[in-house]
């Protein structure tokens, strides 16, 4: 049974833990490591023996004081007998968290380890990293030579069969990543694709070169390491190329804005007066949303047929199945709106401890300098004495203070997962886009289809009035008949796409909620117990401060 | 093993002691705002305790504001030189502060202790001004102090006489002469023990203000970590509400648990503040204090030789050395009260600490607590 908890809470601090509850608690592999199958426990355990021989002399048993003495400062203390929580914390092997960038050890959660779902088993194993950025130049004919660009080195070992080899490297330019990025999104919609880092235009003139050449490094490594964390993703075609292939890459480049334009324009008066079956949206491409400027009248259509579907229009019966659709939309950007807010008060939070362990440690040295400066000073015995009480309280001070700090830099870590969240909620908005504008898709055809047969109608009824047949009319009207079938197919094969499409949000969803759920968790957890850990290490130190001082406790002597 | 100083104090201040022997305190308590708008202002009711003769009986309560504690501790300054006599809070500059309940119980409390120290001081509990300040009833007060502050306006700048002004300005002209034509002589007038108490004080001053100044910040650190877990708690509770079981339950608990500590936060920061940052804080007053006396003092003796520059050369050795004698016992009076300072000072600062690593203690047991109750519940949802 936990102490009890009375909002004065200074009072009860009673610590009725059962000794096998916390020896549970902490000798549990999953509980503070990361899981990322079987290396995570052997690391997690080195960590703790590492700690237990780390030379520090607060995290050996906190001496254990008079039963007499109920108190609360010091009686908690010796109710922990190891392990307690101070001893499971990792104390980072440096005060900076780089190491886990630069594919060192994770001591804690990080990016690549987001998908604990028990459905990946634990043998799989994929892990990439970027580093190494150098500068190149494009070959170019031209004098003054060409543009020079920045390319990244990027590594991968992996046991998963589909790669073939266990490990490779490639260099590879931001632009190259935005072609990796289009292509999945073409080839995978429905899917929730984890989103690729901004191009920073802005950025990248204001920063420092080498800064911003830092920032997107960090940036590329969370962003491919969430690719093949994804269980469909990290099989598909586009990601093996793109980290196997050496040279240039295979995939074909996306086309600048505006050479599609040039294309749309080029190919508008085609559509618009209707060269064979141009008309009709080519059934391939159907399969595509409408993209700007080569397919400038089919967006026109759409964005008519959108608005019509806007102010109540011809209703096809796809809208009907929209409700349940719509309603989880508006929960996802609930929830999404939620996790920025926590997000928000999450980085606030990681501040304030830090300032907590930054002016602790300055109120530490002030008096050290103090202590230093009485004992030059000294001329009678009670300033010595006071230099020694002042001593003591700069100590503990400094050492709250590193804990502190320590503590942070674990929170920081923890709380990642709100942030990451937020980069997945883009990936389900995308998912859901891509539904909706394949659904716009088949309300167009399907709205150009009756519009097409109403025409043939009319045609058929004008032409059968005249006697002996319409020449021109027939004609008309077999063209039309052409393009309506067209029409149909393309209309089938964007049901099908729709369809399809909704089958990859479903399942994408689920899959999403379940791991959120996990990762959610784990993130409190993880939290908590650091919290707890430290929490029991600075009490600690201000217990042995409070105990080198206590011949001033006035409240025992009082008479 | 109690110092002296805390032996007299025990003796003279704890009522439970034998009748026969004297004992003297005062406290300050109940504040009171009155007056209103720009001349609101607050009171308090010293209650004094004692056995000594000179008192009118044993407990005698009486009404006093800021400005009357300001006047005791005038007269006592200008009285007995050398003495330090303890330093008083400061005016608060700041209006919109100067009624809220923390600053008015500070205040309160800083005055209890201004008069508990005067009252063990040897010397200074002596004085008649005390006797005045703690049993004068108020018209008898304001009577007193009206004629008090008449006397101080007559040398007040505006009162002087022409023959006045001459006067100063011939002693100051003596005294700048003396300096351009190198005859100033300070050093002469101060010993070495003297020169190294000022450096002392000075440089004391300087570190004592720097950990002052952290202790404040650490208080508002305190503050700013409270209302940061406040939010991050209401935020993931709302977070909770997005999400199905058991993730909703678990947010919600996790934003409860931040919000308590969040409370603990705050009353421990309001702990620091009391029992921390005033102590530094008065220590930095009281080091202040005792730098006025210093160039009061050396002013006091200048002016004193330097006035004299008119009357004869046999007078003025008289005056010199009757300055000089009275220079030595205000330093033989500095010492002793050096002596009796570091001792209080150790203990009272002593104190301090422990009871800010005691509360320290508290407080990350209580945080730990708190967190701790939530592992059950999530240990079991992790495994589930």
């Amino acid at each position: 049974m936990m102490g009890s908890e009375n909002a004065d809470g200074f009072e009860e601090t009673n610590l009725n833990v059962p000794k096998e509850e916390m020896e549970n608690l902490v000798l549990n592999g999953d509980g503070t490591g990361d899981v990322n199958g079987d290396s995570s426990n052997s690391a997690y355990r080195s960590a703790v023996s590492t700690l237990s021989t780390a030379h520090d002399p607060l995290s050996p048993l906190p001496t254990v004081l008079t039963p007499a003495d109920s108190d609360p400062l010091t009686a908690p203390s010796s109710y922990i007998e190891p392990p307690s929580y101070a001893d499971v914390i990792f104390s980072p092997f440096d005060e900076t968290s780089d190491s886990e960038i630069n594919g060192g050890e994770d001591s804690s959660l990080s990016p690549d380890s987001l998908s604990r779902s028990p459905s990946s088993s634990s043998s799989d194993y994929i892990k990439i990293t970027v580093s190494n950025p150098q500068k190149e130049q494009e070959t170019s004919n031209s004098i003054v030579g060409g543009n020079t660009y920045i390319t990244y080195q990027i590594t991968t070992r992996t046991n998963l069969p589909d790669f073939g080899v266990s490990e490779s490297s490639v260099r590879r330019r931001f632009r190259d990543v935005v072609t990796l990025a289009d292509r999945l999104a073409e080839s995978y919609r429905g899917f929730c694709i984890p989103p690729r880092p901004d191009k920073s235009v802005v950025e990248s003139q204001v920063m420092q070169k080498q800064e911003f050449v830092e920032q997107r490094r960090v940036a590329l490594e969370k962003y491919l390491r969430r690719l093949s964390a994804h269980p469909v993703i990290r099989k598909s075609d586009e990601l093996k190329v793109f980290l196997q292939v050496q040279g240039k890459l295979p995939l074909p480049m996306s086309t600048d804005v505006a050479s599609r334009m040039l294309d749309g324009a080029v190919k508008l008066p085609k559509q618009l007066f209707g060269e064979g079956g141009a008309s009709a949206v080519p059934v391939h491409e159907v399969v595509q949303p409408a993209r700007g400027g080569r397919d400038l009248l089919r967006l026109f259509k759409e964005l008519r047929q959108s608005v019509s579907n806007d102010w109540g229009g011809s209703k096809p019966a796809v809208v009907e199945e929209d409700k349940e659709f719509l309603e989880k939309k508006e929960k996802m950007l609930d929830l999404e709106q939620q996790i920025i807010n926590s997000s928000q008060q999450a980085e606030s939070l990681v501040k304030a401890q830090q300032d907590m362990g930054e002016t602790m440690g300055e109120l530490g040295l002030a008096f050290i300098k103090l202590t230093k400066f009485e004992n030059e000073e000294a001329v009678f015995n009670s300033q010595r004495t006071r230099a020694t009480d002042m001593k003591n309280l700069a100590t503990a001070a400094v050492k709250a203070s590193r804990f502190y700090r320590e503590l942070n830099s674990q929170t920081v870590k923890h709380l990642d997962t709100l942030h990451e969240y937020l980069g997945m909620m883009m990936a389900v908005q995308g998912a859901f886009a891509d539904r909706s504008s394949a659904l716009l898709t088949v309300q167009t055809l399907l709205s150009e289809l009756s519009s097409l047969q109403a025409r043939a109608e009319k045609l058929e009824a004008a032409s059968s009035k005249v006697f002996g047949g319409d020449k021109s009319r027939i004609r008309k009207i077999e063209e039309l008949k052409e393009t309506i079938k067209v029409t149909e197919d393309a209309k089938n094969v964007a049901i099908r796409e729709y369809e399809r499409i909704k089958d990859n949000n479903r399942s994408e969803v689920e899959r999403l909620d379940g791991e959120r759920r996990a990762d959610f968790m784990n993130m409190m957890k993880g939290f908590v117990v650091n919290q707890v850990g430290y929490a029991e290490k600075i009490s600690n130190v201000w217990a042995r401060a409070a105990e080198e001082t206590s011949q001033y406790d006035r409240e025992r002597q009082s008479s | 093993m109690e110092s002296s100083t805390e032996q007299a104090r025990n003796v003279m201040q704890s009522p439970r002691s034998p009748s026969s022997q004297p004992y003297l305190s005062a406290s300050v308590t109940d504040p009171v705002k009155l007056g209103n708008g720009v001349q609101a202002y607050i009171s308090y009711r010293v209650i004094t305790k004692t056995n000594l003769p000179e008192y009118q009986g044993p407990e005698k309560i009486v009404i006093r504001r800021y400005s009357d504690f300001v006047w005791l501790r005038d007269r006592l300054f200008d009285k007995y030189k050398g003495v330090f006599v303890p330093p008083l809070p400061e005016k608060s500059a700041v209006e919109k502060f100067r009624f809220s309940a923390e600053f008015i119980e500070m205040r309160r409390a800083a005055l209890d202790i201004f008069v508990n120290r005067i009252a063990s001081h040897p010397e200074l509990q002596q004085s008649e001004d005390l006797r005045t300040f703690l049993q004068a009833d108020e018209e008898f007060t304001f009577l007193f102090q009206t004629m008090e502050r008449f006397r101080f306006q007559e040398t007040g700048i505006f009162n002087k006489k022409p023959a006045d002004f001459m006067q100063m300005f011939r002693d100051v002209q003596s005294k700048v002469s003396d300096a351009v034509l190198g005859k100033e002589k300070p050093v002469e007038e101060t010993t070495p023990e003297y020169e190294k108490l000022k450096h002392y004080i000075f440089e004391l001053e300087n570190h004592l203000a720097e950990a002052q100044k952290h202790a404040y910040r650490l208080v508002k650190r305190h503050r700013e970590l409270g209302q940061s877990l406040l939010d991050f708690g209401k935020a993931v509770k709302l977070l909770g509400a997005c999400e199905g079981e058991p993730t909703g339950k678990l947010f919600s608990d996790l934003g409860t648990k931040s919000e308590l500590v969040s409370i603990k936060l705050q009353k421990e920061a309001q702990q620091v503040l009391m029992n921390f940052e005033e102590p530094l804080k008065d220590y930095v007053r009281y080091v202040q204090s005792i730098k006025e006396i210093n160039l009061d003092k050396l002013m006091l003796t200048r002016s004193d030789k330097v006035g004299e520059a008119e009357i004869e050369y046999r007078e003025m050795k008289a005056e010199s050395e009757e300055a000089t004698i009275r220079f030595e016992r205000i330093v033989k009076r500095m010492n002793e009260e050096i002596v009796r300072f570091q001792e209080q000072k150790t203990e009272e600062m002593g104190v301090a600490f422990h009871q800010f690593a005691k509360g320290q203690a508290r407080l990350a047991n209580g945080i730990g607590d708190a967190w701790r109750a939530l592992l059950p519940k999530l240990e079991a949802a992790s495994s589930a």
